[in-house]
C-alpha cells in the first residue's frame, strides 16, 4: 500500500506492507534512527514521537494509519544549526539520560506533555510519564529535567 | 585526601555535563538496530516451547520453501562450525560440572527459549514467518524448576551428569571456632530469604551485526555488548578464527545491568552464518525473546545464620547458599555466589564465619552476573538478620548495628572471610544518614499510628552496605579459579596539533566515561578538556582491555588512565628539560606549559612539546619520536564503598498495598571525578534493588514456562511508582588506587533492596509478621498480614 506523511517538515511517500508499523516505517523507510524500539507490547515508550502535535507509542499505529500526517521525531527537536532546545538541553544539564536509549521516547512524551498541560509539578509529571521506562536513572533527574524545561517554556509549577 | 583532590584549579570534583549526551538526545547515536550493511541477512532463532525434552524429529523443509528465506538451519547442520563449545570462565572448583553448550541445542532442550532452529532471510518478517513453519516434535520429559527439589537428584536437567549439582564451594576458614561461636551464643539467628530470579531489562534489546570481508578474511563483529574485548577472544576460540581477524565493536550501547556482560548464542550464530554465506549477518533480540533468551539475575534460596552474645554482639556468621544456575553455565554463572561469598557479614565485625555454596542446574534460563551480583544477595541476607537479631535481642535495629559495626581505627580492616576491607567510617555515615532522615521522629510517629491503629502503617528499612568492586585483583582471581586478569589498559597520546587521545579499555554503556576520563587527564595536564577525545570499545583502537563490569571502570580503568597521564607527562619533562637546557628536577608544571625554576619567562607549553615529539628534531639521546604513553594497571586490591540505606514506607495493612514514601541514603564511595554522575548512578541502582524488593520477578510455572517474559507482565517502574531521591555523602578515599576512587556503579542495587523489604517488615512488625518474600506485592503482603494474625 502507499503511504505518505511528512516527518520532521520532509515529505516520504513509500509502498509498504499493510502491517507496516509506524516505528518501522520511521526507521526503515525514513532512515531516522533515532526513534528506538524496547519492546513488542508497546509498554515502554522509547518509540514515541509526536504525530498532528499529539505523542504517540510510535509501535501502536501502523504506517497507513499516519497517511497524510505530521510527525515529528527526536531528529526534528534541535534547530538545524545543531541548537538543542530547551527540552534536550535540560535533560543534558540535569543528567536526565544516562544509556540514552528510552531518552528519544522520554523527551518526545515530556515535550506533551509540557504542551498539554498549564501547570505542572512532580506527581504530574511522574504521572504523565508513566507510560515511559527507563532502566538507568530510576526518574529523578528524568523528572526535574521536565520540570526545568517546563519552567523554561512557560509552564507554570 | 589526595593530591588531586586539594587541587583548586582541578576539575575533579566539579558537576562536568556530558559530552555523551547531545549525539544521544538528537537521535544521532547510533545502537547495533540502528546499523546497515549492503546484502545483510537478517536470522530469527526458533527457540523451545517446552522446558525439558528430546527432539524426536524437527523438519524445516516448509520454512525453506517460504517466501524470501536464504537458509535455515539446525544444531546438526551448524556442527562443523564450531571449534570448541560456549565458554564458561570461571570453572570454580576443579571438579565443577559444565555439560558442553552450543549455540543450537541438538538433541534435548532444556529450558523454554533454548535455541533449535536458525531462519536466515533478507528480512527479519520473512524469517519470523518462516519460523512458525518449522515443526517440532518433542518427547517431553520431567522438569526441574524448584532449587531445593533439584538437590534431590529425582529429575536431571543433564542426564548424563548423574546429579544436578554443578558445584559446591565452601570458605570456612576457622570451622572450630565457628562451631563454638554457635554453641556459646546466647542468641541464635536462623532465617530462610529467597532470591528470586530478575530480568535484568536493559531498555535495549541486545543486537548483533556480523560483517565479513570474505577475500580479506576477517570479520567486525557489532554487538550490545559490555565487553567487547572478552568477546573477541571468546569468539575467535569459539569459531576457530584467528583473534588477529576479528574485531569486535561495541557502538552506543543501551544500558547492560551485567546483562551484556556475556558471550551470547547469537553472536556466535551471526559470525558462524557470516563466515558460510560470505553477507553481512544481523539478529536483534525482540523484548519478549530476551526474558529467555537472555541471562537472569540472582536465584538463590539463603540459609542464614547469626550466633550474637547477651548483648547482641555478633560471635559468628554461617551461610548455606543453594544458588540456581539455569540449564547451562554462561560466561560467569557459577562464580556469582562467590562475589558474595566474602561479604556475608557486611559492615559488623565478627570473628568466626562460614560460607558454602551450592550451584544447581534448573530447566530454566542460564543466571549470571546482574547489577551487584553476589553482593545484593549477600546484603540481603546479613541486613535483614540484623534484624532478626534486633528483634530477639529486644532492641532497636539501629541500635544493634550501632553495637557490631567494624569501628573506624580497624581499618584496614582484616576480615574473617580474608578479606582486607580498605578504608571507612562506618559510624559518622551511619550517624549522618539517621540524622538526615529524622530517625528517631519517625519512630515517634510510628508508634503514635500503631497507639490509633491505624491501617496506614509506617515501616523504617535500614540498610547498611559494603561491597567488594573494582575487579580485580588478577592473583587474587587466579585464587577464585577466574579464567582472566582483572587489569585495564589506557593509553594517553598528545598529537602535533596538541589534541590529546585518551584510549581506554573500559566499555561504557551509559556510565559517562567520556566525560570521565577526560577530566582526570585534564586535570592532570591542566589543559582544556574540550581538546581531549576519549576512544573506546573497538577492538581495533583500545586493543587490550578487560571491560566494564563489577564497579571497576573508573577504579582500574580510571586509575590507568590517570597513570598514563603521569606517564606521558614524563616523557614530556625529559624533552621539555632538553630543550631548555636544565635538568628535570628543574622544571615546573603547570597550566599546561613547563616553565623553570626561578625564570619564570622560561615557558615551553606542551603544546610546544609535543610538536617537537612529532618533528623529532631534537630530542634527547636515546628518546623515541611522538608523544604517547600506555599502560596496564593491576589493581593490588578491590575497593570497598559503603553506606547506609533508608527507606521509609507505607503500608496499607486492608489492600497489601506498598508505598515507597521517602528514600535517603549516605554513601561512601571514596573521591568523587563527576559528582553529577555519581548522583545518578546511585539513583538508578536505588530504583532498581528497590524493584527487586516491591514490583520484580520472573515468574516460572511448574512445566518450567517464564509466565512474564514481555514488558507488559514483568513490572520494571515506572516513573509513578519512585519518589525523589535524598542523597548525603561522606568521603573516605581508598587508598587502593591514586586516584582514591571506590565506585558506584552499582552501590544503589546493592544496598536498596534490603532496606526496602526491612521497611515493609517493619511497617507490619506489630502485627506479628517477620518476613514477606520478594517481591512485596500486595498479595503477599496481605497474605502474610492473614497469616500472622493466625
Amino acid at each position: 500500500m502507499k503511504v505518505s506523511m511528512k516527518i520532521n517538515g520532509v515529505d516520504y511517500e513509500k509502498d509498504v506492507e499493510p502491517r507496516r508499523l509506524l516505528v518501522h516505517f520511521i526507521r526503515e523507510d525514513a532512515g531516522l534512527t533515532g526513534t528506538n524500539v524496547g519492546c513488542d507490547t508497546s509498554s515502554c515508550g522509547a518509540c514515541t514521537v509526536l504525530m498532528n502535535g499529539e505523542s504517540i507509542k510510535s509501535c501502536t499505529v501502523l504506517a497507513v494509519q499516519a497517511e497524510a500526517a505530521e510527525i515529528q521525531t527526536i531528529e526534528g527537536l534541535a534547530e538545524p544549526d545543531g541548537t538543542l532546545h530547551p527540552l534536550q538541553r535540560a535533560f543534558q544539564e540535569c543528567h536526565g539520560l544516562q544509556c540514552g536509549y528510552c531518552t528519544p521516547g522520554m523527551v518526545m512524551a515530556s515535550l506533551s506533555l509540557i504542551k498539554e498541560n498549564t501547570s505542572l509539578d512532580e506527581q504530574a509529571v511522574r504521572r504523565g510519564l508513566e507510560g515511559n521506562l527507563c532502566r538507568c536513572t530510576g526518574y529523578h533527574n528524568i523528572i526535574k529535567a521536565v520540570l526545568q524545561a517546563a519552567d523554561e517554556m512557560g509552564v507554570k509549577a | 585526601m589526595t593530591k588531586i583532590a586539594e587541587h583548586d584549579m582541578s576539575v575533579i570534583g566539579k558537576k562536568v555535563l556530558r559530552r555523551e549526551d547531545p549525539a544521544l538526545l538528537s537521535g544521532e547515536s547510533k545502537f547495533v538496530a540502528d546499523l546497515e550493511a549492503p546484502g545483510v541477512l537478517n536470522i530469527f532463532v526458533l527457540r523451545s516451547s517446552v522446558a525439558n525434552a528430546r527432539i524426536r524429529s524437527i523438519n524445516v523443509q516448509r520454512a525453506k520453501e517460504a517466501k524470501g528465506i536464504v537458509a535455515v538451519y539446525t544444531a546438526a547442520d551448524l556442527e562443523s562450525e564450531w571449534a570448541a563449545p560456549m565458554p564458561c570462565a570461571w570453572p570454580v572448583t576443579a571438579d565443577m560440572k559444565n555439560p558442553a553448550h552450543y549455540p543450537l541445542a541438538k538433541d534435548t532442550v532444556r529450558y523454554v527459549g533454548d535455541g533449535i532452529a536458525v531462519v536466515v532471510a533478507h528480512s527479519t518478517e520473512e524469517a519470523a514467518d518462516a519460523a512458525s513453519l518449522i515443526e517440532v516434535d518433542y518427547e517431553e520429559q520431567p522438569v526441574v524448576i524448584d532449587l531445593e527439589e533439584a538437590l534431590s537428584g529425582r529429575h536431571l536437567v543433564h542426564e548424563s551428569l548423574g546429579t544436578n549439582v554443578s558445584y559446591v564451594w565452601e570458605l570456612n576458614p576457622n570451622p572450630v571456632g565457628l562451631e563454638k561461636a554457635f554453641t556459646e551464643a546466647k542468641y541464635v539467628v536462623s532465617e530462610r530469604y529467597v532470591q528470586q530470579r530478575l530480568i535484568p531489562a536493559a531498555m535495549e534489546p541486545r543486537g548483533v551485526l556480523a560483517v565479513p570481508s570474505p577475500m580479506g578474511g576477517d570479520y567486525t563483529l557489532y554487538s550490545a555488548t559490555q565487553v567487547p574485548h572478552i568477546l573477541k577472544v571468546m569468539a575467535a576460540l569459539t569459531l576457530g578464527i584467528s583473534e588477529t581477524k576479528l574485531r569486535v565493536i561495541a557502538p552506543s550501547v543501551g544500558g547492560g545491568f551485567g546483562s551484556k556482560l556475556n558471550v551470547y548464542a547469537e553472536e556466535l550464530i551471526c559470525l558462524a552464518l557470516s563466515r558460510k554465506h560470505r553477507l553481512p549477518v544481523k539478529w536483534v533480540e525482540e523484548r519478549s525473546e530476551g526474558g529467555q533468551a537472555t541471562i537472569q539475575g540472582r536465584g538463590q534460596v539463603q540459609y542464614m545464620e547469626l550466633a550474637a552474645d547477651a548483648d547482641g554482639k555478633l560471635l559468628g556468621v554461617r551461610v548455606n547458599l543453594i544458588a540456581d544456575m539455569g540449564a547451562y553455565l554462561q560466561l560467569v554463572t557459577p562464580g556469582i555466589p562467590l562475589l558474595g561469598a566474602f561479604l556475608y557479614h557486611g559492615v559488623y565485625h565478627v570473628a568466626n564465619y562460614g560460607f558454602k555454596a551450592t550451584g544447581v542446574f534448573t530447566n530454566k534460563t542460564p543466571t549470571d552476573a546482574y547489577r551487584g551480583a553476589g553482593r545484593p544477595e549477600a546484603t540481603y541476607a546479613i541486613e535483614r538478620a540484623m534484624d532478626a537479631l534486633a528483634k530477639k535481642v529486644g532492641v532497636d535495629s539501629a541500635e544493634i548495628r550501632r553495637r557490631n559495626l567494624i569501628q573506624p581505627e580497624q581499618f584496614p580492616y582484616n576480615s574473617p572471610a580474608g578479606l582486607i576491607f580498605d578504608s571507612g567510617d562506618y559510624p559518622k555515615n551511619f550517624e549522618m544518614a539517621l540524622e538526615k532522615l529524622g530517625y528517631s521522629k519517625l519512630r515517634e510517629e510510628q508508634a503514635q499510628r500503631r497507639l490509633q491503629s491505624s491501617t496506614k502503617n509506617l515501616g523504617i528499612g535500614i540498610s547498611f552496605f559494603v561491597e567488594m568492586c573494582g575487579l580485580a585483583p588478577s592473583r587474587v582471581l587466579a585464587s577464585l579459579n577466574y579464567s582472566a586478569g582483572g587489569w585495564e589498559s589506557a593509553t594517553v597520546r598528545i598529537l602535533p596539533t596538541s589534541k590529546i587521545q585518551v584510549v581506554t579499555g573500559t566499555s561504557p554503556h551509559g556510565q559517562g566515561h567520556e566525560t570521565s576520563w577526560a577530566m582526570i587527564v585534564a586535570d592532570k595536564l591542566g589543559v582544556p578538556i574540550e581538546d581531549i577525545e576519549v576512544l573506546h570499545s573497538d577492538t581495533a583502537i583500545a586493543p587490550h582491555g578487560m571491560d566494564t563490569y563489577g564497579s571497576r571502570s573508573l577504579s582500574v580503568g580510571g586509575t590507568a588512565v590517570h597513570l598514563a597521564t603521569e606517564r606521558v607527562l614524563d616523557k614530556a619533562r625529559k624533552l621539555a628539560a632538553h630543550q631548555l637546557e636544565v635538568s628535570e628536577e628543574d622544571l615546573d608544571y603547570g597550566a599546561g606549559a613547563f616553565s623553570v625554576k626561578g625564570a619564570p619567562e622560561k615557558v615551553m607549553p606542551l603544546a610546544g612539546v609535543a610538536f617537537e615529539a612529532f618533528t623529532a628534531h631534537n630530542l634527547p639521546e636515546g628518546m623515541e619520536p611522538n608523544l604517547e604513553a600506555s599502560i596496564s594497571w593491576d589493581p593490588p586490591n578491590f575497593t570497598f564503598p559503603y553506606g547506609t540505606h533508608l527507606a521509609v514506607v507505607e503500608v496499607d495493612s486492608e489492600t497489601g498495598k506498598v508505598e515507597l514514601m521517602r528514600y535517603l541514603s549516605v554513601d561512601d564511595c571514596g573521591n568523587q571525578i563527576n559528582p553529577m554522575i555519581v548522583e545518578g548512578q546511585i539513583h538508578g541502582g536505588i530504583a532498581q534493588g528497590v524493584a527487586q524488593a516491591l514490583y520484580e520477578e520472573a515468574v516460572y510455572d511448574e512445566s518450567g514456562n517464564l509466565l512474564n517474559p514481555s514488558l507488559a507482565d514483568y513490572l520494571v517502574p515506572s516513573a509513578a511508582e519512585m519518589p525523589n531521591f535524598e542523597l548525603g555523602q561522606t568521603v573516605t578515599p581508598s587508598p587502593t588506587n591514586p586516584l582514591g576512587v571506590k565506585g558506584i556503579g552499582e552501590a544503589g542495587t546493592i544496598a536498596s533492596t534490603p532496606a526496602a523489604i526491612n521497611a515493609v517488615v517493619d511497617a507490619l512488625s506489630h502485627l506479628g509478621v517477620t518476613n514477606i518474600d520478594m517481591p512485596a506485592s500486595p498479595e503477599r503482603v496481605w497474605r502474610a498480614i492473614q497469616s500472622a494474625k493466625g
